[in-house]
């Protein structure tokens, strides 16, 4: 397995040639954004290693609005880059900018404000189990804000209902009764309590089922298409990558081996990108 | 070229120190954030209902029985003696500066440390305290913090009523072994608190030592479980070691603490 292409167009230097153009048309593009924006999450030079290396000079840009999806094999790194983002790791070398600061010299209390302003949905969900579905999607607010309980509720039922959940039905449910997809649909409802502007999803359709998968991958959409919530997915389903992805980054021996649209990606010469589409 | 052993119990040697070191940030920062918002008032209260409330069954049982087993096999040495009278005095000595601190201690050491570890393993293995961080919420306020000061209010209380039903366990063989009237016997129990002193005039020396152990050990039972609690891994396997870990580390640290405020409260009383 080699992250290296001998085609031209697929090779390291064309591949920054393409991010520097399409940088320049997201900043000019990116909405009602001003000319030259920022973006929102940027991973510069980005090194970390445990043991052995995770993630070795990984650079990439989400503007707001985008909807990156990271995808590659098992043990790449690709939920420590959502870990990077969220403060809960540090690199090694390289920066990590979210909505133009360094978080990684965020003091520990900074980080957890910054985290406010984001919201994260885990692979098993992660809802508190001691807690109804009505009381892990009110938490945040509960905490970090001054809301009453009849406000509470209201915003609870909206983002119930935002996921396609009948808030009479589920809200009282505690999670080991639930389903895998509704686990899902209740942590995607708990990550957007605090109307986050971005959303962090580690293996969103991971064990479900296809007809879920469409669904929550039909939600993650909705989100970006909606809200305009700029959003990082870490997936090794590349068929749900396809459908939602503005542009995807592919992580292979601990780089990123591509980073362009899914039509890019799928038009690629690269033997490992055409092995690695091929286990569709 | 370091043999293989030799790397090994420097690994070893490394890991406990290492571990030494984070249990004793833990209890920095917990202690320190009992002043600091949020407060999870509500948060606390259940706990204190868990650690206390749901504790009293096994401690009454505890010190009933312990008091009776004590009256029992000191009256047995008293007799050779003539000497029965002061079986009061010696069921509640050993009660209130001894047994009742340090059975109330392994008896929530078992129940509770356990539960807390469990609760707070589980957690750890299926992320919620990674959502907890997500969420803007600081893990050793919301989870560590309540546990702390519930242990630290309730072992002492706990303790109390240990102390309580071990010397009235004494009194049920008093009375009906030994021939020793229930009022002799109750007599010679104040008798025994009040001869070792006050302190501030009004507080028995002997309740100063015997409240003061159980303050540090509801402190070790809370941070030792939920160090354990938090550091799990590997899944289900790994909560049921960090259990384990957390029963016996909490009973160890107990017996070797007890020893050393011993020496240290007696010095001073």
């Amino acid at each position: 397995m080699s992250a290296d292409s001998a085609s031209t167009s697929d090779s390291p230097r064309a591949q920054r040639v393409r991010a520097a153009i399409r940088r320049e048309l997201r900043a000019d593009g990116a909405g009602e954004e001003s000319v030259g924006a920022s973006p929102v999450i940027a991973l510069e030079g980005v090194s970390l290693a445990f043991d052995r290396p995770v993630l070795e000079d990984v650079s990439l840009e989400v503007y707001r609005g985008e909807t990156l999806v990271i995808v590659g094999e098992s043990g790449t790194g690709k939920s420590t880059a959502l870990k990077l983002i969220l403060r809960l790791l540090v690199p090694d070398r390289g920066r990590v900018v979210v909505n133009g600061r360094d978080v990684a010299g965020l003091s520990f209390e900074e980080a957890l404000a910054t985290r406010q302003h984001m919201g994260m949905v885990f692979q098993g969900a992660a809802l508190f189990d001691s807690m109804s579905v009505f009381e892990n999607v009110a938490y945040p607010l509960r905490e970090h804000t001054s809301l009453s309980d009849d406000e509470i509720e209201a915003r609870v039922r909206e983002k119930l209902r935002f996921v396609d959940l009948d808030p009479d039905h589920v809200m009282d449910l505690l999670p080991a009764e639930l389903s895998g997809g509704m686990k899902k649909r209740v942590g995607i409802a708990r990550g957007l309590a605090n109307d986050p502007e971005i959303m962090l999803y580690d293996e969103p359709t991971s064990g479900l089922d296809p007809l879920t998968t469409a669904t929550i991958t039909r939600l993650i959409v909705k989100l970006q298409r909606e809200l305009r919530v700029t959003s990082v997915v870490v997936s090794h389903d590349i068929r749900s990558a396809n459908r939602m992805a503005s542009y995807i980054a592919l992580l292979a021996d601990h780089r990123i081996a591509f980073f362009g649209t899914p039509e890019e990606m799928a038009a690629s010469e690269d033997r490992y990108i055409q092995d690695f589409l091929g286990g569709l | 070229m370091t043999s293989p052993l030799f790397a090994r119990l420097n690994t070893e040697a490394k890991l406990a120190v290492f571990a030494v070191q984070e249990r004793a940030i833990l209890t920095w920062n917990a202690v320190r954030f009992i002043f600091a918002r949020p407060f999870y008032g509500a948060d606390v209260i259940q706990q204190m209902n868990a650690i206390g409330v749901d504790s009293l069954f096994i401690v009454i049982l505890t010190g009933f029985f312990t008091g009776m087993v004590l009256a029992l096999q000191s009256s047995v040495s008293l007799q050779t003696f003539g000497a029965t009278i002061y079986l009061g005095h010696l069921v509640s000595a050993s009660m209130i500066r001894e047994l009742g601190p340090v059975l109330a201690g392994l008896m929530v050491a078992g129940r509770v440390g356990s539960g807390i570890a469990a609760e707070i393993g589980s957690m750890r293995v299926t992320e919620q305290i990674d959502a907890l961080n997500t969420l803007g919420t600081d893990p050793i306020k919301k989870l560590v913090v309540p546990r702390l000061i519930a242990a630290l209010v309730m072992v002492p209380v706990l303790t109390v009523v240990n102390d309580l039903v071990g010397i009235f366990g004494g009194n049920v063989i008093a009375s009906l072994s030994v021939d020793i009237p229930s009022s002799l016997y109750w007599r010679t129990v104040w008798d025994q608190i009040a001869s070792d002193g006050f302190t501030l005039r009004f507080i028995p020396n002997d309740f100063v030592q015997g409240l003061s152990k159980p303050l540090v050990f509801g402190g070790i039972i809370a941070i030792t479980a939920c160090y354990q609690g938090l550091t799990t891994s590997g899944g289900t396997e790994g909560v049921g070691q960090s259990t384990t870990r957390t029963v016996v580390t909490a009973s160890i640290s107990i017996l070797i603490v007890d020893y050393f405020m011993t020496q240290m409260l007696l010095a001073f009383f």
